[in-house]
């Protein structure tokens, strides 16, 4: 496998609010993301995992620390610069879905690729391919609300593969799932990170998930607190001595 | 997909879309109304100095416009005029408001417009009935078709009075109408004389005709030092001493360019209003939008995109009220005009007026947090 990150972020902090109310959201986190790889991030709620993904998709600035994607610093970006990283490197898959209501499956993915300035016939031919990768060929043309939840999920994750990103973020990918739809978004993820050798993040709170990871994070208070690859022979799990760092930042 | 976009947003809600293009259908109407009111009220003012052939006007002193002309002018106008290098014709025109009465009785105010069409200086246009030859004939008189019931005729060989000679229509025009609502009647110079019962050599204006290659500023200046107690004008200068008389001494120009600016602002405020709740009710797509990585420029194309099809939908719509008004217009005494120039101007104001209102929608995008779409 290559050892070479495709995502590295180093000492992330992030504070949010202001004055009495001020929370330190991240305390130090340092992480690497490689490609080919399925890595869960697992917390309980307010440990900071959404704030994480926020920043490790280029969504919102830490307070401290560097983030690097595919080798380019997002350090000192402003909004757009910021937007142009995620246009070109990121793939983002929300709980929610987050589609377009009045667009079809194929114009859904297809607006994906129009941001990036893709030509409309390019968008077209990549748009249905993604689709059909995700096992949607026969839906292009439907809508979001005659589709079932697993489906729509596969349409975002088609939208998220479809501008060839080096990395997938996703949130809570099979919150809205049921069982079955949920194992199958998860196995699509993780077929994803090993034939298109990209690097899948997914924050997720549902033990079903396990089965599919390659490696699984824990954050508490805003802290890295364990990072498991539980499908490794050694069984290696990388317990973080976070006390030093609570302490540091209490 | 800016436009798809665009286009599926818009009629996402169609009750919002219909709002919309109501505001804005109303908005075009009235502004094209105005404006062409506004038109049709310019064309009538100018409209005899438009058909008159001169390049310059010699008028009395401080004459408003062309219906009141001021103190008469006397020969020794004419023959300084006609004395001066590069004057090919100097041809009097007699223009006064005049009683008419009608036959059935009672009276109404008339322009009498005392012209001899063979001196080539203003003749009647448009004689959709007898023949401009026809002014000729005794106690001639020519109306236009449009004020037949005003002067209580009906038509050809009618008869009525002006002041206290008798006259005769000979011949009808179509369309020459006039902005002060008292129809324009033409006669000859001489008859037009004696129905006032003004002097035999007396005008109210000379219509100066050039000879070929000579300067008109330099006949100009040379007029203005001969014809002394008089003013030489331009055919521009006297249209806009006309439009202003008329137009804006009176009030009634601004009172219709105020209107139009009346129907803009409305215009402007509800789809402004529209496509603001329009933005904030899509603002997660917009937010999921900035998340995959559109630049803030992409989101604001989709947005002006919005406002440019509501405004093009509107003005559809609301050009075709306002060409079905024009058209029920066109027999009134004060005709609305609608031109391509204006036809053109009231798309790009329209597509201006969404332009303006798309920028509350876009500041609210503007502030857009990406983050938002983790919210659950």
């Amino acid at each position: 496998m290559n050892r070479t990150p495709i995502l590295e972020a180093r000492g992330i902090t992030k504070e949010l609010g202001e004055g009495a109310g001020k929370v330190h959201a991240l305390r130090g986190v340092s992480l690497k993301l490689h490609p080919g790889e399925l890595t869960l991030l697992m917390g309980p709620s307010g440990s900071g995992k959404t704030t994480l993904l926020s920043i490790l998709g280029c969504i919102l600035s830490p307070t401290a620390g560097t983030i690097s994607v595919a080798g380019e610093s997002a350090d000192g970006l402003g909004p757009e610069g910021l937007a142009d990283l995620r246009r070109r490197h990121i793939g983002f898959v929300f709980q929610s879905y987050n589609l377009f209501p009045t667009l079809n499956a194929l114009e859904n993915v297809r607006l994906a690729l129009d941001v990036r300035g893709a030509r409309p016939v390019e968008t077209i031919a990549r748009a249905e391919a993604a689709l059909r990768e995700v096992g949607l060929g026969h839906r292009l043309r439907n809508f979001p609300r005659n589709m079932s939840g697993g489906e729509q999920q596969r349409v975002a994750v088609a939208r998220a593969l479809a501008g060839k990103p080096s990395v997938i973020l996703a949130d809570e990918p099979t919150a809205a799932l049921d069982s079955e739809n949920g194992n199958s978004v998860m196995q699509l993820l993780s077929q994803i990170a090993k034939d298109r050798h990209h690097a899948v993040l997914a924050v997720t709170h549902d033990p079903r998930t396990h089965a599919y990871a390659d490696r699984i994070m824990r954050i508490e208070d805003g802290l890295i607190i364990s990072d498991d690859r539980p499908a490794d022979t050694s069984r290696n799990v990388t317990k973080i001595d976070v006390s030093k760092k609570r302490k540091a930042n209490a | 997909m800016i436009v798809t976009l665009a286009f599926r947003n818009l009629f996402h809600d169609r009750i919002r879309l219909i709002v919309t293009l109501i505001g804005i259908l109303f908005s075009i109407v009235l502004v094209a109304v105005q404006l062409g009111l506004y038109l049709g009220a310019r064309k009538m003012i100018i409209g005899m100095i438009e058909n008159a052939s001169g390049e310059l006007w010699v008028t009395s002193y401080g004459a408003k416009s062309f219906e009141e002309g001021g103190i008469l002018l006397t020969p020794r106008e004419r023959h300084a005029a006609l004395s001066t290098p590069g004057v090919k014709a100097a041809i009097p025109l007699l223009v006064t408001f005049a009683e008419w009465r009608k036959p059935g009785g009672g009276s109404t105010n008339a322009v009498l417009v005392g012209t001899n069409p063979d001196d080539g200086g203003l003749a009647p246009w448009n004689v959709v009935k007898g023949s401009t030859d026809d002014i000729t004939a005794p106690d001639s008189i020519i109306v236009d078709t449009s004020y037949l019931d005003d002067l209580g005729i009906k038509g050809i060989g009618d008869t009525a009075q002006i002041e206290t000679g008798r006259v005769r229509v000979t011949a009808l025009t179509h369309g020459i109408r006039s902005f002060t609502m008292a129809p324009y009647v033409f006669t000859t110079l001489n008859r037009s004389r004696s129905l006032l019962g003004a002097p035999a050599d007396a005008y109210s204006f000379l219509i100066v005709r050039l000879e070929d290659g000579a300067s008109r500023e330099r006949v100009r200046d040379a007029l203005r030092a001969r014809l002394v107690g008089t003013e030489i004008l331009t055919r521009d200068e006297f249209r806009d001493r006309s439009l202003d008389q008329w137009l804006f001494s009176t009030g009634a120009g601004v009172a219709l360019i105020g209107g139009a600016i009346l129907g803009l602002l409305v215009g402007t405020v509800i789809v402004a209003q529209t496509l603001y709740s329009s933005t904030k009710d899509h603002l997660s797509e917009f937010a999921t939008l900035r998340a995959l990585g559109s630049s803030s420029g992409y989101i604001h194309k989709v947005i002006l995109t919005q406002a440019g099809l509501s405004g093009g939908i509107g003005y559809g719509l609301g050009m075709a009220i306002a060409l079905i008004v024009v058209a029920l217009s066109e027999r009134t005494p004060l005709p609305i005009i609608m031109t391509p120039g204006l036809a053109v101007s009231l798309l790009l104001l329209t597509l201006f007026m969404c332009a303006v209102s798309a920028i509350s929608a876009i500041v609210k995008v503007t502030k857009i947090d990406p983050a938002m779409v983790f919210s659950k």
